[in-house]
């Protein structure tokens, strides 16, 4: 499954740990969540880089006193229909300051790079070969957005808001 | 009429040419049709019993006279020459071909028309009043917020995947056309006591197999507010509604399930943490959205022109008159209701031609604009009283004087089995059968205001839980059946009507509907009480007596 981040298909650094299997002495790891909430100090001071593969349905809240420890947080599409994990993306960003990798996992499909990067995903790893080859071109596809999010991108209203102040200060 | 910017309409152009390439994929199986569903349902575009059919989005209902034009124009080429206008302020197309689609879609980009969000898990066209902006006595226009909330809810990165469809209806008048309580979210603009507007904000009403009436989350949200507190019920909705079961997914369960006070906590705890200052709409932004609102250059005119005292002498045009026209907001004005309910039609059908001529009429006589009603009719908002008695002429040739709004025959219905995969019974024929049942006009004048709602299934497209008299096929050993509510209505003052006994067949319908409101004539108080009003006076026992005695 090809990892795009950064807009562009990369190795995935990080190893996947399963339910109960042994962690590697190091190196990149990304670990379930209740593996991870078990005894999360003795993880973090463990040598590679840690992140977390968080379920859809649990709250933020257990996760939030260690994200500036950890160097990626993987969120979770079970399947496309399923749209929790935006709204989980966004608090992360928006709200809890996160600022390291944000990983979109499972049901990955072109059609919704768009969101998952206004969202703040950052990383994602693909489905099909094809949808990540054309990772840059779909995210050219939109350049007018009407949602403010915290993503930067400037909304239709506020655009319209500059034009008007430059038109008027050109006359 | 709201005039979209160069950035409205590259956001609709940028969106026809994303859906053209997810059709191409499709088409050369790089999509399966399990990932395509839901791409084509966002895009409007449903399966249904004999080919795709194709739902176009109306907001708030405001067409101008080039859109219907464009809407004519699609149903001549794409279909089969006609378009059909739906409770949701949609209109619906039967026969297109998929391929056909992008192509039908870029047309109507050119007259900023799309179909975004009218289907699938997302938040769907933004309804209001069909009066909207013409009303006497409204608060302020409620459009310029239905398009503040179109554009925010346009491709919502956050929420486009939701446990299931959402729905927001608002109004700003005392009299509610808009429906807000049968709503995902209902919002109703008032002023406060300082006579700054806002919205109460009512959640979790909607109708389909478990109805509820909606129920008031919060009295009072300052209007620079909405956006984030809109935002807030979404998100703790998204988080927690259902998605274990369809059928309990809406957020009327979610709210039913955990209490709307404890509903309410969560939502306010969220908006508290929201920080609202990015969602928090400045005035000037308010105003900017305002700005690109027209409204008619209107002249000064008498209230009483001597062109409507002529006419008054003929009893036809009165008839129709008293019927489909209503106050205006400006003096020497009216508001026209163009029935889409002819004897034997199905509801709400339209061809290619009357939507051609409608649009002809709209630039004579009301400023070049056409609105869409929930009933599935047409509206012209800014007609001058003089100029009624030609434009009544000129309806009448192309069969839309029909003088029978908010009359018996004025029926809600769903396209049925006749078109839908989802329905157990058929729809159309029981209203055709009902229209010439009750075609007399004095006797339907008799009766007075009295509204009928089919639904072909339990899903209640046709909205028949708040028809004054409710029909609901069913499908029993392989037979229609249709369950019969009484006292069921969709306005201010909405609840869901009352079941009056077991289904009947279908050759029955019609004949226990005669007898309903055979009971109600013979039991109201005097000829004013509305059929409604003797229910809720009566409750259902004298009716279900009238109805079973002979059965």
């Amino acid at each position: 499954m090809p990892l795009v981040k950064n807009g562009r298909i990369t190795t995935d650094l990080f190893v996947h740990i399963a339910e109960g299997a042994e962690l590697p002495g190091d190196g990149a790891i990304l670990v379930p969540a209740a593996r991870f909430l078990e005894d999360p100090e003795a993880m973090l001071r463990r040598p590679g880089k840690l992140g977390v593969i968080w379920p859809n349905n649990r709250n933020l809240d257990d996760l939030v006193p260690y994200l500036d420890r950890l160097a990626a947080v993987a969120l979770v599409f079970p399947s496309f229909r399923d749209g929790r994990a935006y709204s989980q993306a966004r608090l992360l960003r928006e709200r809890h300051g996160y600022d390291g990798e944000l990983r979109a996992t499972g049901q990955v499909l072109r059609d919704q790079f768009v969101f998952m990067s206004r969202a703040g995903f950052d990383a994602f790893e693909v489905k099909k070969d094809a949808d990540a080859d054309a990772f840059a071109e779909t995210m050219k596809r939109y350049s007018v957005f009407y949602q403010p999010t915290g993503d930067g991108r400037v909304t239709a209203l506020n655009r319209r808001m500059q034009l008007r102040h430059s038109e008027s200060a050109g006359q | 009429m709201y005039a979209y910017d160069e950035l409205d309409r590259t956001l609709i152009n940028e969106r026809v040419s994303e859906f053209r390439d997810q059709v191409k994929r499709r088409l050369t199986g790089e999509l399966t049709e399990d990932e395509f569903k839901m791409l084509r349902l966002q895009n409007g575009v449903y399966l249904q019993l004999h080919a795709y059919m194709f739902r176009v989005a109306i907001p708030y209902g405001t067409l101008s006279s080039k859109q219907l034009r464009r809407l004519a124009h699609v149903a001549r080429r794409y279909d089969r020459g006609y378009g059909h206008f739906t409770t949701r302020q949609n209109i619906q197309f039967n026969w297109i071909k998929l391929s056909d689609l992008p192509d039908a879609l870029a047309e109507l980009a050119e007259v900023g028309i799309h179909a975004m969000q009218t289907s699938g898990n997302n938040m769907r066209n933004v309804t209001s009043d069909q009066w909207a902006g013409v009303a006497p006595g409204e608060v302020e226009d409620p459009r310029i917020w239905s398009e503040i909330l179109r554009q925010h809810t346009t491709l919502h990165p956050e929420f486009s995947f939701l446990p299931r469809k959402f729905k927001i209806a608002i109004t700003a008048s005392e009299h509610d056309r808009a429906a807000i309580k049968v709503h995902d979210i209902g919002l109703r603009l008032h002023r406060n006591a300082d006579g700054e507007t806002g919205f109460e904000v009512l959640v979790g009403g909607g109708l389909g197999r478990t109805p509820f009436i909606g129920k008031t989350i919060k009295p009072y949200v300052a209007g620079r507010d909405i956006l984030s507190y809109v935002e807030a019920i979404l998100r703790v909705y998204n988080q927690y509604g259902r998605r274990d079961n369809i059928y309990k997914a809406r957020i009327k369960i979610l709210v039913h399930e955990l209490g709307i006070e404890k509903f309410a906590k969560e939502v306010d705890e969220e908006w508290k943490q929201m920080g609202h200052s990015a969602l928090t709409l400045d005035h000037s932004v308010i105003e900017e959205v305002r700005s690109r609102f027209s409204y008619p250059a209107y002249e000064k005119l008498p209230h009483m022109p001597d062109e409507l005292k002529q006419a008054a002498h003929d009893p036809l045009f009165e008839r129709w008159r008293k019927n489909s026209v209503a106050p205006h907001k400006v003096q020497g004005y009216s508001i026209v209701t163009l029935s889409l309910k002819p004897v034997g039609g199905p509801p709400g059908d339209a061809t290619a031609d009357q939507m051609d001529a409608v649009a002809d009429l709209a630039d004579k006589y009301s400023f070049g604009e056409i609105r869409v009603g929930h009933e599935q009719n047409l509206v012209l908002p800014h007609v001058a009283k003089r100029d009624l008695p030609q434009l009544w002429k000129a309806l009448d040739r192309i069969g839309l004087a029909t003088p029978n709004v908010n009359l018996v025959t004025d029926i809600i219905a769903c396209p049925g089995l006749d078109y839908c995969s989802l329905a157990n019974a058929r729809s159309i024929p029981i209203a055709q059968e009902l229209t010439r049942r009750f075609a007399n006009h004095d006797t339907a004048e008799m009766i007075g205001r009295l509204h009928i709602n089919i639904s072909g299934c339990i899903n209640a497209c046709g909205h028949h839980h708040v028809g004054h008299i409710g029909i609901l096929g069913v499908e029993k050993n392989g037979e229609e059946f249709y369950q019969i509510t009484i006292g069921g209505r969709a306005d201010e003052n909405a609840q869901m009507g009352a079941l009056i006994g077991p289904a009947v067949p279908y050759a029955e319908v019609a004949d226990v509907i005669e007898d309903i409101v055979e009971a109600y004539l013979a039991l109201r108080d005097r000829p004013e009480e509305l059929f409604v009003d003797t229910v809720k006076r009566l409750g259902v026992e004298p009716f279900k007596e009238r109805v079973y005695a002979t059965r």
